[in-house]
C-alpha cells in the first residue's frame, strides 16, 4: 500500500504540519510520498524530501495551485491516486477547502481530522466539538483523510527523497484568484506555537486587545488567539479564532485571558498540556479545564503576571 | 436568480453532547435541535440577497427525519419561499447527502447553492465541497463575504493568515463561515405566515441514489478528561507553578 502526504505550505516554506501528516502516514504504510501543490514551490519541495521517511517528492506547479485554488489541487491529486491507497492531508483550512472535493470525485467518504489511526482503514475522530470521539472502519477502496496535526508527533529531518516533476492539471477554468490579504507578523504561527495567549470579550475594544495580549504574548514568545466573541467584535483578526470551527491548538501553555471558555472554544484548546485561565467570573467554565486559574480582573491581573514574569528572569 | 440552501437539523449549539453508555453514539433523546448554525447563516445570505433585489427565489431542502420539518419552517419563517425535505431516518454521510443535493439540483436548476461549511455534530466540513465536486461546479468556501452578479459571485473566504478573494462563474458552491451575517431572529408575524408556505415531501429512496454508508462506526467514546487543577493567590504564586510544571 502506498500513501500520498500533500504538503501544507506558502509557497516559500513547508509547514510543521505536513511532517505531522507523514507520521499518521506512516501509521498507514511505509511508502509515503508528498506532493507539493504550489508555484515558485522549489524550496519547499526540496524540505519535504528532508523529512525522515518520505520515498519521494511530487512537484506541481501553475498560478492556480499557488493560489491554493481547490478546483485546480483536485485535478493534480485525481489522476495520481491510480498509483495510492490513500491520501492525506493536514486539516488546515486550505486542506479543508479541496480534500472532500477529491474524496467525491473519487467517490468515497472523507475521514475528517483524524487524530488516531489505529489500523490501515481504522480511525478515531473528534465529533461535536470534541465532546465525543468516534472511531470508523472505512470499507472504501482509497481512503481520503484529513489530519488534525496536533494529534501526531512531527516526524524528524534526515530524509533525502528525490523531487520530480508531475503534471498540473488544468487549473481552476470556473475561479478567478482576485487578491489575498494577509495578517503580518513576526510572532509564531498559532497552529505550531509552543505557547499562545489568548484574549476574549473582556478585552472590548481592538486597542485594549493589542495594549493587553501584545506585550504579554511578546513576553513569553507566544503566539496570539482570541475567542469567537473577539474576532466577531473585530478586536482581532478572523484567523486567531481559536476552536471548534477555527484553529485547533495543542501548546505546551495556553492562556486564556477574559475567555468564558464555552463548549466551541473548549474544543480549540482543551488538549493544550497546561492551561492558565484569568477570569473575573469564579464560576466561568473555563476554570473546569485549567489546571492553574487565577479569579481576577485582567487589568490588574496581566500587569501584575508582566512583573512576576520579570522578577523571575523573562 | 434562484437560491437553495440545505439546511440541516442538529443538536442545539448551547448543549453538550453526551455519550451513550453503550458506545453507540452521542445520546440525542429529549435534547434540545435546532438548525445547524452555519445552515442560519447560509439562510440569512440567501434572503439577504433577495431582499437586494438580487435572488428571486429561496428554496430550502433538509435531508433528515420528518421532525426535519421544523427546521424548514425556521428556514421559511426567516424568509425563504418554499421548502423540500427528502425524507430518511437513516443518518446519512456527507458523500450521500451531497449526492442527495445533486438530485434535487438537477430538478430544481439553482444558479447558486448557499450552505453551511460546517454541522456541528459531525465537524466534516465536506457536504458543500463534495457537491461542488459531483456536480463540477466552482466552490467558494468559509465565505466571509459574498456579492452575487449575474453570471458570477465574488467571495471573501476566511483562510488561513486573512482573507482570500476569489471570483466563481455561477452556477456555484458558496458555504458560509461564521461573519457573513448574522442571522435574524424570525418574527411571530413571520412565523406564522411560514406555516402557509409551500413544503414538499420527498422520500430519499425515491431519488435513486447510493446513500450506502463507507463508514462503519465501530463505537463513540469520551474524550480523556482533563485532570483537576488548582486556583492560584495571585500573579508570582501563577508563575512559580508554570515554572514547576516546566512550561516557562
Ligand atoms: C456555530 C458556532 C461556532 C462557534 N465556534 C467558536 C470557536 O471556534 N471558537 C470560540 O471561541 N467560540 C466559538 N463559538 C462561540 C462560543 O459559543 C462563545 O460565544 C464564545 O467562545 C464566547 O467568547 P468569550 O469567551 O470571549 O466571551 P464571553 O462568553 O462573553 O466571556 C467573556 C468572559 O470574560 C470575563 N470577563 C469580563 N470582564 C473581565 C475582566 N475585566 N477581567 C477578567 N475577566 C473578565 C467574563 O467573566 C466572561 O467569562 C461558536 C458558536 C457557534 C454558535
Amino acid at each position: 500500500m502506498a500513501v500520498l502526504v500533500i504538503a501544507d505550505h506558502d509557497n516559500a516554506s513547508l509547514k510543521d504540519s505536513t511532517h505531522k501528516t507523514v507520521t499518521a502516514a506512516l501509521a498507514l504504510s511505509s511508502d509515503v510520498d508528498i506532493l507539493v501543490a504550489g508555484s515558485g514551490a522549489k524550496a519547499v519541495a526540496e524540505a519535504a524530501g528532508k523529512i525522515a521517511g518520505v520515498r519521494k517528492v511530487l512537484l506541481a506547479e501553475s498560478d492556480a495551485l499557488g493560489q491554493g485554488l481547490a478546483e485546480a489541487v483536485t485535478a493534480v491529486v485525481v489522476p495520481l491516486m491510480s498509483g495510492y491507497d490513500a491520501v492525506l492531508t493536514p486539516a488546515t483550512s486550505q486542506g479543508k477547502n479541496f480534500s472532500p472535493r477529491i474524496a467525491a470525485k473519487l467517490d468515497v467518504a472523507q475521514i475528517s481530522e483524524i487524530v488516531e489511526v489505529v489500523d490501515a482503514s481504522t480511525f478515531v475522530r473528534p465529533i461535536y466539538a470534541g465532546n465525543a470521539l468516534e472511531t470508523v472502519q472505512s470499507s472504501d477502496a482509497k481512503k481520503v483523510i484529513t489530519v488534525r496535526a496536533t494529534a501526531f508527533k512531527a516526524a524528524g529531518e534526515g530524509g533525502s527523497a528525490s523531487v520530480e516533476s508531475t503534471g498540473a492539471g488544468d487549473g481552476a477554468p470556473k475561479t478567478k484568484f482576485v487578491d489575498q490579504q494577509l495578517v503580518k507578523s513576526a510572532r509564531p504561527e498559532l497552529a505550531g506555537a509552543k505557547i499562545v495567549v489568548s484574549g476574549g470579550r473582556a478585552m472590548g475594544s481592538a486597542e485594549e486587545f493589542q495594549r493587553v495580549i501584545d506585550p504579554l504574548a511578546d513576553k513569553l514568545g507566544a503566539a496570539i488567539g482570541a475567542s469567537r466573541a473577539a474576532v466577531d467584535a473585530g478586536y482581532a483578526p478572523n484567523d486567531y479564532q481559536v476552536g471548534q470551527t477555527g484553529k485547533v491548538v495543542a501548546p505546551e501553555l495556553y492562556v486564556a485571558i477574559g475567555i468564558s471558555g464555552a463548549i466551541q472554544h473548549l474544543a480549540g484548546m482543551k488538549d493544550s498540556k497546561i492551561i492558565v485561565a484569568i477570569n473575573k467570573d469564579a464560576d466561568a467554565p473555563i476554570f473546569q479545564v485549567a489546571d492553574f486559574g487565577l479569579v481576577s480582573d485582567y487589568k490588574t491581573a496581566v500587569p501584575e503576571l508582566m512583573d512576576a514574569l520579570a522578577a523571575a528572569g523573562k | 436568480m434562484k437560491v437553495l440552501v440545505p439546511v440541516k437539523r442538529v443538536i442545539d449549539y448551547n448543549v453538550k453532547a453526551r455519550v451513550k453508555a453503550d458506545q453507540t453514539g452521542v445520546d440525542l433523546a429529549n435534547v434540545k435541535m435546532s438548525m445547524n448554525p452555519f445552515c442560519e447563516i447560509a439562510v440569512e445570505e440567501a434572503v439577504r440577497q433577495k431582499e437586494k433585489g438580487v435572488a428571486t427565489e429561496v428554496v430550502a431542502v433538509s435531508i433528515g427525519p420528518a421532525q426535519a420539518q421544523e427546521t424548514l419552517r425556521t428556514a421559511l419563517a426567516m424568509g425563504a419561499d418554499r421548502a423540500i425535505l427528502i425524507q430518511t431516518d437513516q443518518d446519512p454521510e456527507p458523500l450521500a447527502v451531497a449526492k442527495l443535493l445533486a438530485a434535487i439540483i438537477g430538478e430544481e436548476s439553482p444558479d447558486v447553492v448557499i450552505m453551511g461549511k460546517q454541522a456541528i455534530d459531525g465537524d466534516n466540513n465536506a457536504t458543500g465541497q463534495m457537491l461542488a465536486a459531483l456536480l463540477d461546479w466552482p466552490q467558494a468556501t468559509f465565505a466571509n463575504s459574498v456579492e452575487l452578479s449575474a453570471g458570477n459571485a465574488k467571495v471573501g473566504r476566511e483562510v488561513d493568515g486573512g482573507i482570500q478573494t476569489i471570483d466563481v462563474t455561477l452556477p456555484a458552491i458558496i458555504t458560509a463561515d461564521l461573519r457573513l451575517n448574522e442571522p435574524r431572529y424570525a418574527s411571530l408575524p413571520n412565523i406564522l405566515k411560514a406555516k402557509k408556505k409551500p413544503l414538499d415531501m420527498k422520500e430519499a429512496a425515491s431519488l435513486g441514489v447510493d446513500t450506502a454508508p463507507r463508514l462503519k462506526v465501530v463505537k463513540v467514546t469520551e474524550p480523556p478528561k482533563r485532570g483537576g487543577g488548582i486556583k492560584v493567590e495571585n500573579a508570582a504564586d501563577l508563575v512559580t507553578n508554570l515554572k514547576t510544571a516546566g512550561v516557562l
